[in-house]
């Protein structure tokens, strides 16, 4: 295992975060702070209590993992497709380092600042609601995996995008639609039936479901199930990868 | 002694059906520079790119210093610095941090004393925290060996590594090679000018449609594949060759003043004596003598024009 490598694309991918510490701190904080007061205050205040907890509180969890889930993708797609744009990729190609390093370097920059991102989200959320977390370890759990298992993906998307549309593309058409849809901002219970069994089909349901448990020990599914979607899709993502370096698609001709 | 790189039947055929490399075989000596030679699409990028673990090759097999390149791809990498024909580097990094980056990235520990060192013998040291983006052309292809120096490796490539460049930093970038391979790196460099293939390396090699055509010495090139011609002015014209003559390569001129005689050269040797004593002979009068040498540059554009 090169150790070196790995902590130097670590490293090196921190430091792209590092240098636009105002914007990658500013632009949370400031989004949070405006779903706070147009969901929490100005719309929160007319909707009743779901289960027992104030919709400005119910929101805090789907509302990390609405960052969570778009900044991860974001980070760790744009970090490798920048160096295959730039044809700066030649230098890690050519470089005594498995795959499977690059992968840890740079999926594990990309769910170090989605961590720190969530972090800064609850602690600006605290600004507005009282929270209290039932279970500080899952939570922890939840969004580490997630953040790791978005990364993931991330990553395939940096690898599979030959251009910058492509690379805009699936976050947009795709992971914001269900993010929306998958019970970050209300319960399925909510939905009329054939809804709520559609939901279903959204694996983000299972991840703000789990997340908001840990927090308000309520969710829609379980969260046996919670836990077993979001090692199924790390272990789906981790396979497409596998053989995306297997093969060499599209890194190597 | 064992070859550094030796290479096999080496095949490389692209998805879009393009044969890139037809059967390359190559052994490339410690401590020697070798240049290749060849036009655009010779497969110059493809091979050396396939060396250094870029591009996956087909079929043939690659060892560096008695390592697989694919089995063993780390003990090889380790050993390779490759600089690449593009200016592709980092527009925001610094040079101090982007070569440092490249060391690490090749598993080599921390050593700012190396680094410092490195960029002050590439003339980088002043310019060590400006950002890649605000350097000249030159200077940023000068970033470009330092990091591919960055891991001390035992063998470097450059492709095309003067191209573009002014005449100075040409002549400069000749001098660090040399520098590089008076400490014991092979050097394995592309190249489309024939002068700088000429001026430093022990050895050429010539690519044309993927297929290595030859590699030697620059002397046996010239030895083997130069011609020289014989060009004979004559006093008076005369309306054809000489009998005597007609078993030489000679042709006559237009005006009957001119005998031009092509000659190859076997084992540095030439019939140009022989020649001269048959016209002699013949009765003709020899005003002046022309004799011209085919250079480095004619038996090139030689090979490749019969390969074409």
């Amino acid at each position: 295992m090169n150790f070196v490598a790995i902590r130097i694309i670590y490293l090196h991918e921190m430091g792209r975060f590092w240098q636009t510490l105002g914007q990658s701190i500013a632009s949370p904080v400031i989004s949070t702070a405006l779903y706070f007061v147009v969901f929490g205050s100005a719309i929160g205040s007319r909707i009743a209590n779901i289960e027992g907890v104030s919709y400005g509180l119910f929101i805090v969890p789907g509302l990390t993992m609405l960052s969570v889930l778009t900044q991860s993708i974001s980070n760790a797609s744009f970090g490798i497709f920048f160096p295959k744009f730039t044809g700066t990729i030649y230098e890690i190609l050519s470089a005594p380092v498995s795959f499977y390093e690059v992968l840890i370097g740079f999926v594990g920059a990309a769910a170090t600042k989605s961590l720190i991102l969530a972090t800064i989200i609850l602690a600006t959320a605290s600004l507005f609601v009282d929270l209290n977390i039932a279970h500080p370890f899952w939570m922890l759990s939840f969004l580490v995996l997630t953040c790791i298992a978005f990364s993931l993906f991330g990553f395939i998307i940096g690898l599979w995008a030959d251009n910058f549309e492509k690379l805009q593309i699936i976050p947009l058409l795709i992971i914001t639609p269900l993010v929306f849809l998958g019970g970050s901002f209300y319960s399925i219970s909510m939905l009329p039936e054939l809804w709520q069994k559609v939901t279903l089909f959204n694996p983000v349901l299972y991840l703000v479901s789990g997340f908001r448990w840990s927090f308000f020990e309520i969710s829609d599914v379980s969260v046996g199930i919670s836990l077993t979607m979001i090692f199924l899709f790390l272990s789906i993502c981790i396979g497409v990868i596998g053989w995306m370096f297997k093969t060499g698609y599209r890194l190597k001709q | 002694m064992n070859p550094i790189i030796s290479i096999k039947d080496l095949n490389k055929i692209y998805a879009t059906g393009f044969n890139a490399l037809k059967n390359v075989n190559l052994e490339i000596n410690r401590g020697e520079i070798i240049a290749l030679l060849g036009p655009n699409g010779a497969g110059k990028t493809t091979l050396i790119s396939t060396i250094c673990g870029i591009v996956s090759p087909t079929s043939g097999t690659v060892h560096v210093d008695g390592f697989d390149i694919i089995s063993d791809f780390r003990k090889t990498r380790e050993m390779i610095g490759l600089v690449p024909q593009e200016l592709t580097l980092g527009a925001f990094e610094t040079v101090w941090g982007t070569v440092r980056f490249s060391r690490g990235l090749f598993g080599s520990k921390r050593d700012d004393d190396y680094i410092e060192k490195l960029l002050k013998d590439l003339s980088l040291f002043d310019k060590k925290d400006s950002e890649v983006r605000a350097l000249s052309g030159g200077m940023k292809r000068r970033v470009l060996i330092a990091k591919a120096l960055s891991h001390q490796p035992k063998i470097l490539f450059l492709d095309e590594p003067t191209a573009g460049v002014d005449v100075e930093l040409r002549k400069d970038m000749w001098k660090i090679i040399h520098d590089l391979s008076s400490k014991g790196v092979t050097i394995i460099l592309t190249t489309h000018y024939i002068e700088e293939a000429e001026e430093i390396a022990n050895r050429v090699g010539v690519m044309n449609n993927g297929e290595l055509l030859l590699v030697e010495g620059k002397d046996q090139i010239m030895e083997n594949l130069g011609k020289k011609q014989l060009v004979i002015e004559l006093k008076e014209s005369t309306k054809k060759i000489p009998s005597s003559l007609e078993k030489y390569n000679i042709e006559l001129s237009q005006n009957g003043l001119q005998l031009i005689y092509n000659s190859e050269i076997k084992d540095g040797e030439t019939d140009i004596s022989n020649v001269l004593i048959e016209i002699t002979n013949s009765g003709l009068l020899v005003k002046d003598l022309k004799i011209e040498k085919s250079s480095l540059e004619d038996i090139f554009v030689d090979l490749v024009r019969v390969e074409s």
